[in-house]
């Protein structure tokens, strides 16, 4: 058999393999497949009224247009900052890299909160927007903030190792040739590194869509307005409807699946096209 | 083209990379930057390129100061050491490259474009391999299509660093010889840089020995191998023996063995006496078994490798020095030696610079 002869230095395909299906298998598979029975058990005319109920459509429409606008915005500033990073020595680029990490560690409502302080119309940046017109807590606006806050870090910790192992040379050789900074940015970088900004934004979006413990401070949570579907389901579960709350779960479960199987064809797709 | 480079200084941090350097490349030449790594050679190049600002000095492209000229707009071709090739377009499209990014209106059609590429494809012999990516290709085909999206822009300077650094000794050897037909063909101002004297002295028209920055020599591969202006220079350019010792009365002075130096070398003393170092090519020196008096030293056989065109015959001198003899088979098999045995080394020529103190 083809695996036997596959020598490796860590022993154990059986047990490496069995390790991952039991781990698939216990966090993953099981609790999500409980939210496929259990919302199988109410009947598709109930399923449909609860789904399409204007609260939780508009909780819908807020949730994925936040987070794909936030993923949007997310690959372009983690772009820059994984770019800054990689290409300029400078002083304080240790701190600065550690410091980009941080939102992965912050308890997401340590976040929410500090995040509403300083954007309420009184906080320490609010009170600057608030009289050009912007308010930021409390709106839709204050969403895609929060949003923003913990879906930079996965950009930046795609894109960063694929420009460090671009080679400055391709720029050189580029600019020897005659192309202005604009194309080789267009012909010669954007190219090799649009894979990886992909994955950071299909990493950013998901993330966006399950994020619950930034947004709920910052958004203020009105009905139809800065409701998003993470509280929603809190909300039905708080109320004992564990089926409401499955069903709402399931929409979001299906809805993100495909944008994510979509995001990973189209960057499966532009890798191949790059021959990387 | 014609390039001027006048006294040139660069430095990085603490590290000076070029300390006044001055060089002229006539039009239709092919020179050789020749020196180790942190020699400068390098910087130089890039420097010429455009890629690399000096501190001070003057680059003159056909008498015009081009110091302040962009790389773009220089119009040099620049060959990398890892060909720096953009894997994501196949080789076609590396090559269309530089004249798909020329502004609009000198911009050629597709298919000016289509038909340049192919001249270039058949050109360096891949035409073949047109719609394949780098990644497909071995090394030598990657720097042979470096090559070609370099020659595309219709450059007046060729600039290769390191071209064949990368690359085996066959492949290395292979396109040594092919690169110096096509700039026979082409007769492009061109400037290679290499640490390899062989790649050096086999494919310039002249070669300039570099070392800490400065230019040591400036020459055609016969007058830099065999008038070396200085220690540094013979001691690079192919295999040699050192001996340090010491000069009196035309006699060198090695531990207790007195030597000879025969009238070439004599001349070139002039005289004088002091601290030396004597040069000795490997294939320079001859084994007999007696002695030629002063003319010969003993040593002892350590060990012999007879593979090769020339077999290699390391000895050990009565002075402790290594010594490396190299004999032709024919001599080899006359003499009949072997390890252990105590022989006599003459040297048919050898050169003494005379330490500067």
């Amino acid at each position: 058999m083809a695996l036997k002869q596959n020598r490796s230095i860590l022993p154990g395909f059986g047990l490496a393999m069995g390790i991952t299906v039991a781990y698939l298998s216990v966090l993953v598979l099981i609790p999500l497949s409980t939210i496929f029975l259990n919302t199988a058990h109410m009947g598709w005319h109930h399923f449909w009224s609860v789904v399409t109920s204007p609260r939780v459509e508009a909780a819908y429409r807020i949730s994925f247009g936040a987070s794909f606008l936030a993923a949007i915005i997310d690959s372009m500033l983690g772009f820059i900052a994984a770019w800054a990073l990689t290409r300029y020595r400078f002083i304080g680029a240790g701190i600065l890299d550690a410091i980009v990490d941080l939102p992965f560690a912050l308890p997401t409502s340590v976040a929410g909160i500090t995040l509403t302080a300083i954007f309420a119309n009184n906080g320490l940046i609010g009170s600057l927007l608030a009289p050009l017109g912007i308010r930021v807590a409390f709106t839709r606006l204050g969403i895609v903030v929060a949003l923003i806050f913990v879906g930079v870090p996965f950009v930046v910790r795609t894109v960063q190792p694929v420009l460090q192992e671009l080679d400055p040379e391709l720029e050189e050789a580029a600019e020897t040739l005659g192309a202005t900074r604009a194309r080789t940015f267009a012909r010669v970088i954007l190219p090799a590194i649009v894979p990886s900004v992909l994955t950071g934004f299909a990493l950013a979006f998901a993330r966006g869509l399950g994020e619950y413990g930034s947004v709920i401070f910052i958004s203020g949570n009105m009905p139809l307005r800065t409701e998003i579907a993470p509280l929603l389901i809190v909300i039905e579960l708080e109320q004992f409807d564990y089926r409401a709350a499955t069903a709402i779960a399931l929409v979001v479960l299906l809805a993100s699946f495909v944008i994510l199987l979509a995001i990973n064809l189209l960057q499966r797709w532009t890798a191949r096209t790059y021959a990387l | 083209m014609s390039v001027e480079v006048r006294n040139l200084v660069k430095k990085f941090g603490d590290f000076t990379a070029l300390s006044g350097v001055s060089l002229r490349v006539e039009t239709g030449e092919l020179v050789a930057l020749l020196g180790l790594s942190g020699s400068g050679k390098t910087t130089l190049l890039r420097i010429i390129a455009g890629l690399e600002t000096a501190d001070s000095g003057a680059v003159h492209f056909y008498g015009a100061d081009a110091t302040a000229i962009s790389v773009r707009e220089r119009k040099v071709g620049f060959v990398f050491q890892h060909y720096a090739l953009f894997r994501h377009m196949t080789v076609f499209e590396n090559i269309a490259f530089g004249l798909r990014v020329r502004p609009r209106a000198h911009r050629p059609s597709q298919a000016e474009i289509a038909q340049r590429v192919h001249e270039l494809l058949k050109l360096v012999q891949l035409d073949f391999l047109a719609s394949r990516y780098p990644s497909q290709l071995s090394g030598g085909q990657r720097q042979r299509v470096a090559l070609a999206r370099a020659l595309a822009v219709e450059p007046k300077v060729l600039l290769l660093d390191e071209p064949f650094g990368a690359l085996d000794a066959k492949v290395r050897q292979e396109l040594r010889r092919w690169l110096k037909r096509l700039h026979q063909e082409l007769r492009i101002t061109s400037v290679f840089v290499t640490h390899d004297q062989d790649e050096a002295l086999e494919l310039a028209d002249r070669v300039v020995v570099m070392n800490a920055g400065k230019i040591e020599q400036i020459g055609t591969p016969e007058e830099v191998y065999h008038h070396p202006v200085n220690a540094f220079v013979y001691n690079f350019l192919g295999n040699v023996n050192l001996f340090h010792g010491r000069i009196e009365n035309g006699k060198v002075h090695l531990g207790d063995t007195i030597l000879e130096l025969g009238s070439a070398e004599r001349q070139s003393v002039n005289g004088a006496s002091g601290n030396a170092a004597l040069y000795m090519r490997p294939h320079l020196l001859e084994i007999d078994r007696t002695s030629r008096g002063g003319k010969s030293f003993r040593a002892t056989v350590r060990a012999i490798n007879a593979a090769g065109p020339q077999v290699k015959v390391e000895l050990e001198a009565d002075w402790g020095d290594p010594v490396q003899v190299e004999l032709d088979h024919e001599r080899y098999r006359d003499l009949a030696i072997e390890p252990g045995e105590s022989v006599f080394v003459c040297p048919r020529q050898s050169r003494v610079f005379i330490y500067q103190i």
